[in-house]
């Protein structure tokens, strides 16, 4: 089975975010970047599968800054996959087509059954490399996976929606995005940081794409009423009922 | 001639979903101020009885691809539909429901675009299409454009203003032709299993009631439950409790969970950490019940009770059964 995980660089989840005098990026200053937190149920899964085929190489690809390379070795590679591709981008902040191109192009140059992805990177919050990836490989993709049950290379996968679960069935080659839920992503220890210093990680240039969303500008979010203390204790309740009523006219 | 506005109405038993009806009235909206027709496509199967119904909310045109093949979700399959009248389209819209997310995705695919995604504003400027949504969980918000070709947007739910175009409207209901190829049916929904509670999912709910760690175990989450039935709400949950195993993961609402905008949101006994804000703040009115006054909801609700939501809780649900029961 070859396995292909694509992962990225994203600001920790808790990160302050400072948009940059230009109006279009973030400052970097003070922020901690680590692996995409849904891209870690990607790898996991990855691994779980490799375990359970006995056979097979787990490639991950991520297409980023020269920065990524310490999260594809320290963090990936240490969780145990074999290698590593860094497809270098000179352009910050690459619009998900372009990147959905790259990352195709480089599936296409090496044999893959499977790729997975996370169901979105929390930076752009752009939910959809996996869907574009697939359309460009012509495969089928189910997005945000909690569950995948493998039968040979059919494999049966769940997907929450509203009220619900859905049941897809489909054969691979295919592509998953995982979400939470799927696994319980594991931390790299000792041994798996130390082979990981061994493992190949391959830098090359990204194919240059060609972005097709525009971002105009980067605002702060719109700012929300006053916050209001109602009260103290339950003795409040009678007032915040009277509002929520009359003034915020919500019940 | 820059081409129609295209919106994809999802359809769920039978009736449209109300978000789609939200989706469709904005599409007016931008069809309105570009001077461009509106149109609607519809599919399933069995839905041509029902597609003549979406001609309230403007639309110059239905489209109906209407076929057994279709009766179950097969992404590329409705993305192909979808992105037939899309590709001379000024934007294609859809909801960002589970399905709208995941259909987008395919639909900027096939017309090798970028998507939208989650959007909570559109506006015309220029004769061009921007879509305003949020980034970083929220954090910041980017305003984007097509560089060329359709603006593909999915729109969040509870955001957009669901408005009927007027009594009187007529319009064309038009079947499409069924394009899709046996390769875009190799992800083919079989069946969808329903939660064991039939419960409102989240992401449709107007208010919703959450709890946290402040609930201090799983035996005491009745008063969650009984608040939520008293203002006819639905149960949501922190992060915190849902990995304790108290609640499931599908009422887990944040970063990691769902994405929600009700009208009215109760955060009671949780703290208010960036991950959860991120899946709440954007509900119209928030409401926090916590202990601690600094707490960091209280940053970002309307209406505030500090207390002990042991006591306030109760006399919440009293409170409103008093008004509503
Ligand atoms: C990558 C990542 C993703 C995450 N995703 C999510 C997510 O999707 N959703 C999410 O919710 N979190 C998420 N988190 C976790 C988040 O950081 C917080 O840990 C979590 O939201 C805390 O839950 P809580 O507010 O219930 O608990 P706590 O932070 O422990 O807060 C409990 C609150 O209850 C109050 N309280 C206690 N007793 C009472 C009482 N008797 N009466 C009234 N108030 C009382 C306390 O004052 C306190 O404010 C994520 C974290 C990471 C790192
Ligand atoms: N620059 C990138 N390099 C590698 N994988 C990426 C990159 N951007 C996005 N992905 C993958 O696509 C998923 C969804 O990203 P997005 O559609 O941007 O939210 C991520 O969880 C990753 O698995």
């Amino acid at each position: 089975m070859n396995i292909v995980a694509c992962i990225k660089r994203v600001p920790d989840s808790s990160a302050r975010i400072k948009i940059s005098a230009d109006g279009k990026s973030i400052d970097p200053a003070g922020v901690e970047f680590v692996l995409n937190p849904y891209d870690e149920f990607a790898v996991e899964e990855a691994l779980r599968l490799k375990e359970k085929a006995g056979t097979g190489e787990i490639a991950v690809i991520a297409l980023g800054g020269p920065e990524s390379a310490e999260t594809l070795r320290n963090k990936v590679l240490a969780m145990g996959a074999d290698r590593a591709v860094l497809l270098k981008e000179s352009t910050a902040g690459r619009d998900p087509i372009a990147t959905a191109q790259a990352l195709a192009a480089e599936i296409k140059s090496r044999p893959a059954d499977v790729v997975f992805f996370g169901i979105k990177a929390i930076d752009d919050d752009g939910a959809q490399v996996a869907a574009l990836t697939a359309t460009l490989l012509g495969w089928p993709c189910v997005a945000g996976v909690t569950k995948l049950e493998w039968n040979g290379r059919k494999v049966t996968a769940h997907r929450p929606v509203e009220g619900g679960t859905e049941i897809v069935d489909l054969e691979l080659p295919a592509v998953f995005s995982a979400q939470k839920g799927l696994n319980d992503p594991r931390f790299p220890n000792i041994k798996g940081i130390m082979a990981a210093k061994k493992k190949p990680l391959e830098e090359k240039p990204a194919l240059p794409g060609e972005p097709r969303l525009q971002l105009l500008s980067l605002e702060n979010p719109p700012s929300r009423p006053a916050p209001r203390i109602v009260g103290q204790g339950k003795d409040a309740v009678p007032a915040l009922v009277k509002l929520l009523r009359e003034e915020a006219r919500v019940i | 001639m820059p081409g129609p506005v295209v919106v994809f109405v999802e359809s769920r038993d039978g009736a449209f979903k109300k978000s789609s009806l939200e989706a469709l009235s904005e599409g007016r909206r931008i069809a309105t101020a570009l001077g461009v027709p509106l149109q609607a496509v519809v599919i399933g199967s069995g839905v041509a009885a029902k597609a003549a119904d979406l001609v309230a909310y403007g639309p110059d045109l239905v489209k109906v691809a209407d076929h057994e093949r279709l009766a179950k979700y097969a992404n590329a399959a409705w993305a192909r539909i979808v992105a037939r009248p899309g590709a001379d389209a000024s934007a294609v819209l859809m909801s960002a429901t589970a399905l709208g997310r995941d259909l987008g995705g395919h639909v900027a695919g096939m017309l090798s675009t970028s998507l939208a995604q989650d959007c909570t504003e559109l506006r015309v400027d220029g004769g061009r299409v921007i879509a305003r949504r949020p980034v970083y969980a929220g954090k910041a918000f980017a305003s984007v454009a097509a560089s060329a070709g359709p603006l593909v947007a999915t729109l969040r739910p509870n955001v957009f203003r669901e408005e009927s175009a007027g009594p009187g409207r007529t319009a064309p209901v038009e079947n499409m032709p069924i394009e899709a190829q046996d390769v875009d049916f190799r992800a083919v929904v079989r069946e969808i299993v329903a939660t064991a509670t039939k419960k409102m999912d989240l992401t449709e709910a107007n208010v919703i009631v959450s709890g946290g760690r402040g609930l201090k175990g799983p035996e005491n989450w009745g008063l969650i439950t009984d608040l939520a039935a008293a203002v006819g709400g639905a149960q949501g949950a922190s992060r915190a409790v849902v990995d304790a195993g108290w609640r499931p993961h599908e009422e887990q609402v944040g970063q990691t969970g769902k994405t929600v905008s009700p009208s009215l949101y109760f955060a009671c006994g949780i703290s208010g950490a960036i991950q959860h804000l991120a899946g709440m703040s954007s509900s119209r009115v928030i409401v926090a019940v916590n202990k601690d006054p600094d707490a960091p909801i209280f940053k970002v609700a309307n209406y505030g009770i500090v207390g002990d939501l042991f006591e306030v809780l109760p006399a919440l649900t009293a409170e409103f059964r008093k008004l509503l029961g």
